[in-house]
Formats: structure tokens, C-alpha cells, sequence
């Protein structure tokens, strides 16, 4: 029950099965990529990551947009910094909040449901039947998710920064008296393509996990719907931490220099 | 890679001394068993002796401890994927809970060997998978249901048409007959008899319907404590002099056969 225990052995599973995982990802992409494809499996996953998590991702992105032009206003304004909240915002949301909060966004409802999906399937040996009907599971089911995942994030996370900044613009215009185009020429001022790119990069690496991640508990799953339950959990917080720890990785690739 | 060429004479499925365990628990003992070409073999054996596994092994899904399976001469055991997909492409196999997609409706289901590995137009398949459906008695309504849509013995069925709907060579069928009632039953033992008949496909099946066994068996083979006990032609089954055998298709309590020890292995 110490929540400190509990952080460190999702930490140990997840480095106990890293050699697993690291395999998994081999396979799916080695097999994947040579083919057969199935593009109707690839294009079902990129609805349900893309188009379904939209609101949710929306949701996230528009409130903590307002959130950030809250909070900067109530700090910076001790100092006159105000007119430095555009580009906190969208700075904030594109290098930052907006990959890493899709991604967990994503990590809790897809790869969840990606875990349950596969680890039915292994349960109640629907897997072992697409390979006595010369289908390939990775080809079939793990290439598509992962595919769909490293696309689809991105996008995601597009749509993300702009309702971000959106959600910024409309707290400064309504409560905290900005001019409407004050405040977008300011958001453009000193914003980068290498802001928006970092964060893209961040978000296709996050989908990849999340959908490695569900694929590969679902996939290792064992013993009935107790097992299944099992898989759904460790998917979402193996997830959520390689997340994290990517994203730090990230960064420092992007901004150490 | 040397592969000897398949006489008429040699078995479809050669297995020598397979052992198969799960952790402490000895599933298969050094078990041995032919299947012969264009034949239909039933395994028999009290529930948990490891018949199902037994299929699983020859169909790679179950890596084996020891052992040797060949498939027209070609070992299944320790084969390259590539191999193995090359073999799977001769099998159809009937899981024991179906195992049916339940993200497809049932017609995709059948058709999916069609569209995997055929490459049949999805029209064509289509037609072929509501045919098949017609031969293991369902109307072509059920095409458009989803697998949980329909009862379980429906879903055996449904099942049963994926695996013959690419008329393998080889057809695996657990327990076939299990959960239809008995019309039903004499309609689906009458269906893998005619695989064999008709499409010369070799058939492997698993059964405790002793009704079944006599209808669709050329063979029978007896498995307990991890070894085939018996194997002779069905018509020799009621006269076997294996005490085994004589206490399972009479269904009796008393004999050679433990089953507190069966259970629990
Ligand atoms: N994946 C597995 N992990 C652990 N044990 C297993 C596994 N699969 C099968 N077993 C064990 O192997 C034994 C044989 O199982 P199997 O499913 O082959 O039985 P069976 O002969 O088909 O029985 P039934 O007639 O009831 O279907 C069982 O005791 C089961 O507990
Ligand atoms: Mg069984």
C-alpha cells in the first residue's frame, strides 16, 4: 500500500520485460514492414486512435491552454510579464504538454483497449487461429497498431497545440483584457518550426509506445479475464512511464545543444 | 534443406516420442502416433490428458519439450517460420471453443482463409463463405451476425466451416460435435466424413461422443497418461481386448483408468 512501492515495481516490470518488449518491437516492425499489409486493419486503427480520441485530447488541450494563460497571468503580472503569456502558452503546449498530454490521453483510453482487444483474442485463442489461417499476428494485428499509433499521434497532437492555444487565447481575450490579435501575433513572435517539430516527434514516439505497449501486454497476456484485467493495467502504466521517460530523452535531443 | 518426397505408403502426420510439459505437470510422455494419408483418425481420451495439446503441438502453436513431428516428411518441431507458414497453408483446424473473431461477422470468419491466403475478391469469398455456411446447416442470415451473436453451438459450426472453407489437406476437428444436439451432430460427423471422402483430406478429430467416433473414425487411437494405450481400425473397437479402451466406451467408473488421477495428473 506504500505508493512508493507501487511506483517502483512498475518500474522493475517494466525494465524486467525491456528485453521482451525490445524483441516485440523488433518483430512487429521486421515482420511488418516486409509485408503482407492489411490496409483495412491499419485504417480501422487509425480512426479509432485519431478521429475517437479527439475529443478527449480536445478537452485536455483546451483546458490546460486556459489553465496556462491563468496561471501565467497570476504569476508574471507580479513582475509586468504579462505580455510574455502568448508565448509561454503556445511554447508550453507545443514542445510540452501537448505530446505529453495526448500521449497519456491516448496511453489510458487506446492502449487500454488495445490490451483488452489482443488479450481476449490470446485467451480464447483467436490468435493461435489466425495463424493456423496463414495469418501472421504481428502482421495482422500488431504492424497496424503501431502503425496507426506513429501516425495518428501526431496529428493528434497538431490538433492539440492549435485548441491549446486557442484555450490561452480565449482566457486572455475574455478575462485578461488582451486585444484578439494582439495575442495571436504575439503566440507567432518567437515561436519556431523546431518547437513544433520537437513536439511532433515527441508525439509519433509516444503513439509508438502506447500502441507497442497495449499490443505487447495483450499480446504476453495469460489465464482468463483476471489475466486480461492484468494486461489492461500494466499496458496504461508501462505505457504512461516509457512516456515520461522518452519524453525527457526527447528534450534533450532536441534542446541540449 | 533436404525434403523426402511423400510416398502413398508414408504416413500424413508421423509424431515419435513427443513430450510436452507445463511446469511439474507431464502432459505428454513420449507419445507416438501416425496418421495415415486420406484417413480420418479420432483420438480418444478422459477430459484433461492432453488431446487438445496434442493438436496444438502438430499445428506449431505449442512448442514441444522432445519429440519428432513430421508432416509429409517434414519436421514440424524446431521449424523455420517461413516453414511453418508454408505448412499451415495445408491445415484447418476446428478450436474446441471455436475461437471465432468476434471483431468479424460470421461470414468473414469463414472467408478469412479465402482472403488471406487465397486472395479471393471479398464478393467471391463472400458466396463461398454462405455456401459453406449452408453445408454445416446455417441459413444465410447468420452471415451478417457478429460471433456473439449466436448460441454456442451455432459458433461450433460456425468454426467448423472456417476450417474446411479452404479445403485443407489436413483438418484438425476438437470435439467437433460438442454442444449441437444429436440431429445436428449426425449432420456435422456426416459433414467431416464427407471431407474425407469427397476432398481426400486427411482428418484428425477429438471426441468423447462414442456415436461420433463410430461414424467418422477409419481409425482410433486411445491416449492416457500421455501415451497412445490403443490404436486399431474403429471396427475393432468393441473387441479391442485393451482394457483402456473397454472402460472409456462403456463409460464405466471401475478399471484400469484412475480418474482422481487423470485429473489431476
Ligand atoms: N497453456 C497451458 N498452460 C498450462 N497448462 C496447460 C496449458 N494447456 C494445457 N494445459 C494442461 O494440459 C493438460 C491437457 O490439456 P488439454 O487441453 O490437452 O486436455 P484435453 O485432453 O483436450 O481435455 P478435454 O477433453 O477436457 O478438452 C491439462 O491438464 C491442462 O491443465
Ligand atoms: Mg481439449
Amino acid at each position: 500500500m506504500n505508493p512508493l512501492a507501487t511506483v517502483g515495481r512498475a518500474t522493475l516490470t517494466v525494465c524486467d520485460s525491456a528485453g521482451g518488449i525490445f524483441l516485440f518491437a523488433l518483430q512487429a516492425l521486421g515482420r511488418g514492414l516486409r509485408g503482407p499489409f492489411y490496409p483495412r486493419q491499419i485504417l480501422r486503427q487509425m480512426i479509432d486512435i485519431g478521429y475517437y480520441s479527439l475529443p478527449v485530447v480536445g478537452l485536455t488541450a483546451i483546458f490546460t491552454g486556459m489553465v496556462l494563460a491563468l496561471q501565467s497571468y497570476t504569476g508574471f503580472s507580479r513582475f509586468e510579464a504579462q505580455s510574455a503569456i502568448p508565448t509561454i502558452v503556445v511554447l508550453s503546449m507545443t514542445r510540452e504538454l501537448g505530446p505529453v498530454l495526448a500521449g497519456l490521453m491516448v496511453a489510458g483510453r487506446v492502449g487500454a483497449s488495445m490490451a483488452a482487444e489482443i488479450g481476449t483474442m490470446r485467451v480464447t485463442e483467436q490468435i493461435d487461429a489466425l495463424s493456423t489461417l496463414s495469418t501472421d499476428p504481428f502482421r495482422y494485428l500488431v504492424f497496424p497498431r503501431v502503425v496507426a499509433g506513429l501516425l495518428m499521434l501526431p496529428l493528434l497532437v497538431l490538433v492539440a497545440d492549435v485548441i491549446g492555444v486557442m484555450g490561452g487565447w480565449l482566457m486572455s481575450v475574455f478575462k485578461l483584457g488582451f486585444g484578439p490579435i494582439e495575442y495571436v501575433n504575439r503566440t507567432f513572435e518567437f515561436l519556431e518550426t523546431q518547437d513544433v517539430l520537437s513536439g511532433l516527434v515527441k508525439a509519433g514516439v509516444f503513439g509508438f509506445i502506447v500502441a507497442l505497449m497495449g499490443c505487447f501486454q495483450g499480446y504476453v497476456s495469460r489465464g482468463g479475464a483476471q489475466g486480461v484485467g492484468a494486461a489492461t493495467t500494466k499496458a496504461v502504466v508501462s505505457a504512461s512511464i516509457l512516456i515520461l521517460t522518452a519524453n525527457y530523452m526527447v528534450t534533450e535531443l532536441f534542446f541540449s545543444r | 534443406m533436404k525434403r523426402s518426397l511423400p510416398d502413398m505408403q508414408s504416413p500424413k502426420i508421423e509424431v515419435r516420442g513427443l513430450v510436452k510439459s507445463f511446469g511439474p505437470k507431464k502432459v505428454l510422455q513420449e507419445l507416438d502416433l501416425d496418421v495415415p494419408r486420406g484417413q480420418s483418425l479420432v483420438v480418444i481420451g478422459g477430459s484433461g490428458t492432453g488431446k487438445s495439446v496434442l493438436i496444438k503441438c502438430i499445428l506449431g502453436l505449442v512448442r514441444p519439450d522432445a519429440g519428432s513431428i513430421k508432416v509429409d516428411g517434414e519436421e514440424v518441431v524446431g521449424a523455420s517460420r517461413s516453414t511453418m507458414e508454408r505448412l499451415r497453408a495445408k491445415f484447418g483446424m476446428l478450436f474446441q471453443g471455436a475461437a471465432l473473431f468476434d471483431s468479424l461477422p460470421v461470414w468473414e470468419n469463414v472467408a478469412f482463409g479465402l482472403l488471406a491466403a487465397r486472395k479471393l475478391p471479398r464478393g467471391e469469398a463472400r458466396a463461398r463463405a454462405i455456401d459453406v455456411l449452408g453445408r454445416v446447416g446455417l441459413p444465410a442470415e447468420v452471415a451478417d451476425l457478429f460471433p456473439a451473436e449466436l448460441s454456442g453451438g451455432m459458433q461450433k459450426r460456425v468454426g467448423l466451416a472456417r476450417a474446411i472453407a479452404t479445403e485443407p489437406e489436413i483438418i484438425f476437428f476438437d470435439e467437433p460435435t460438442t454442444g449441437l444436439d444429436p440431429i445436428m451432430a449426425d449432420v456435422i460427423n456426416e459433414l467431416i466424413r464427407r471431407c474425407v471422402r469427397d476432398l481426400g483430406a486427411t482428418a484428425l478429430s477429438i471426441t468423447h461422443d462414442m456415436a461420433s467416433v463410430r461414424k467418422i473414425a477409419d481409425r482410433v487411437a486411445m491416449l492416457y497418461a500421455g501415451k497412445i494405450v490403443w490404436e486399431g481400425p474403429v471396427a475393432e473397437i468393441d473387441h479391442s481386448g485393451n482394457a483402456f479402451v473397454e472402460q472409456f466406451i462403456n463409460g464405466r467408473a471401475e478399471g484400469p483408468i484412475r480418474v482422481a488421477q487423470a485429473a489431476n495428473g
